[in-house]
């Protein structure tokens, strides 16, 4: 058997998504910006959401992710994401908006505003891509940069009486009752995307019908930021990062339900 | 129990080289090629096309979607 009877479209089982452009990602190599991009075109795609879909990508790496999927996009100033995402979903609320925010802005220069979106129950998914780092300006040192971790701006590692603890984000947004869906997930290998993929699908599903902020963080790397090749950064965020991000659900209730921490 | 047989398609100008397929594959199929393309990245290729199963891993972690999959049974 020859590999051309094998490839026809008839055996097709995984490929680009329609909803995802044909032009290569800016993106490093290894970059988990990619898969997570892949997987919200292919559920768009799959939940046929593509023409009521708005995309609010902030200052960050994604801030190109215009170019890679084929929906509506607006850009925000950093970390405004969520406050114009609510001025969206709001004026158009049969549309289906989400943010998608790295660590430094979400969880750094727009914690306020995630904050206040996630008390309001905003109808909105939260994409929270956590790296640990700064990654597009040259890997300083953010909120989530776990203690003793060497970044370009905290050389000899971070030092937790000077710079403060790494913050759990995602924890803390599950305490505040405007949100229905809170987890943290993880790309780095296929059984974590496909995973992934399910939480992210719920989480959008939750946003259709309503029930207030889906907030869904990715533990990511950052190879060229860490100073890593990709496959090393995935075994280091998997030693480092995993344990004190833990994966999992946080939250699953309604809007104004009771908190059930699991 | 049937066989399954199964191959990966590389867009080869996509592709970085980041490795991560090679990581992913069960079957030690993929390979990095010696060759570069023209961003200078080397891509990646199927070294043990006979042992592929078609479980689409490696599409599924391949950050920049140049793997396409197929599969069959027989």
């Amino acid at each position: 058997m020859v590999l051309k009877d094998l490839i026809k479209p008839e055996n097709l089982v995984y490929g680009k998504s329609k909803v995802q452009e044909d032009v290569y990602m800016h993106y490093c190599p290894g970059c988990s910006h990619g898969v997570v991009h892949k997987i919200l075109s292919e559920l768009i795609e799959e939940l046929g959401i593509q023409e009521k879909t708005v995309g609010v990508a902030p200052v960050g790496c994604a801030v190109f992710a215009y170019n890679y999927i084929d929906i509506d996009w607006q850009q925000a100033s950093h970390g405004r994401a969520p406050a114009v995402a609510t001025g969206i979903s709001r004026m158009y609320p049969e549309n289906f908006v989400f943010t998608y925010q790295g660590d430094g802005d979400l969880a750094s220069i727009g914690a306020g505003e995630i904050m206040h979106a996630c008390n309001r129950g905003e109808n909105i998914l939260v994409v929270f891509i956590n790296n640990g780092i700064y990654g597009m300006t040259g890997g300083q040192m953010a909120p989530t940069t776990l203690e003793g971790m060497v970044t370009s701006t905290t050389p000899t590692g971070r030092n937790v009486d000077l710079n403060g603890y790494p913050m759990k984000i995602t924890n803390l947004m599950a305490q505040l009752p405007g949100t229905s869906y809170v987890t943290r997930q993880a790309v780095h290998t296929a059984a974590a995307a496909r995973k992934c993929k399910r939480s992210l699908k719920k989480a959008i599903e939750n946003v259709l019908a309503k029930k207030g902020t889906s907030f869904v963080e990715v533990v990511s790397t950052c190879n060229s930021g860490w100073k890593m090749t990709p496959v090393a950064a995935n075994i280091w965020m998997e030693m480092n990062m995993i344990p004190y991000y833990p994966l999992g659900d946080i939250k699953d209730s309604v809007k104004g339900g009771h908190i059930i921490e699991k | 129990m049937a066989k399954v047989r199964g191959a990966v398609v590389v867009d080869n100008e996509g592709c970085k080289g980041c490795g991560l397929c090679v990581e992913a594959c069960p079957e030690d199929v993929l390979r990095l090629n010696r060759e570069v393309n023209s961003r200078g990245y080397h891509y990646t290729y199927m070294e043990n096309p006979e042992q592929c199963i078609g479980c689409a891993n490696c599409g599924v972690v391949c950050p920049d979607t140049c793997i396409t999959v197929y599969r069959m049974k027989i």
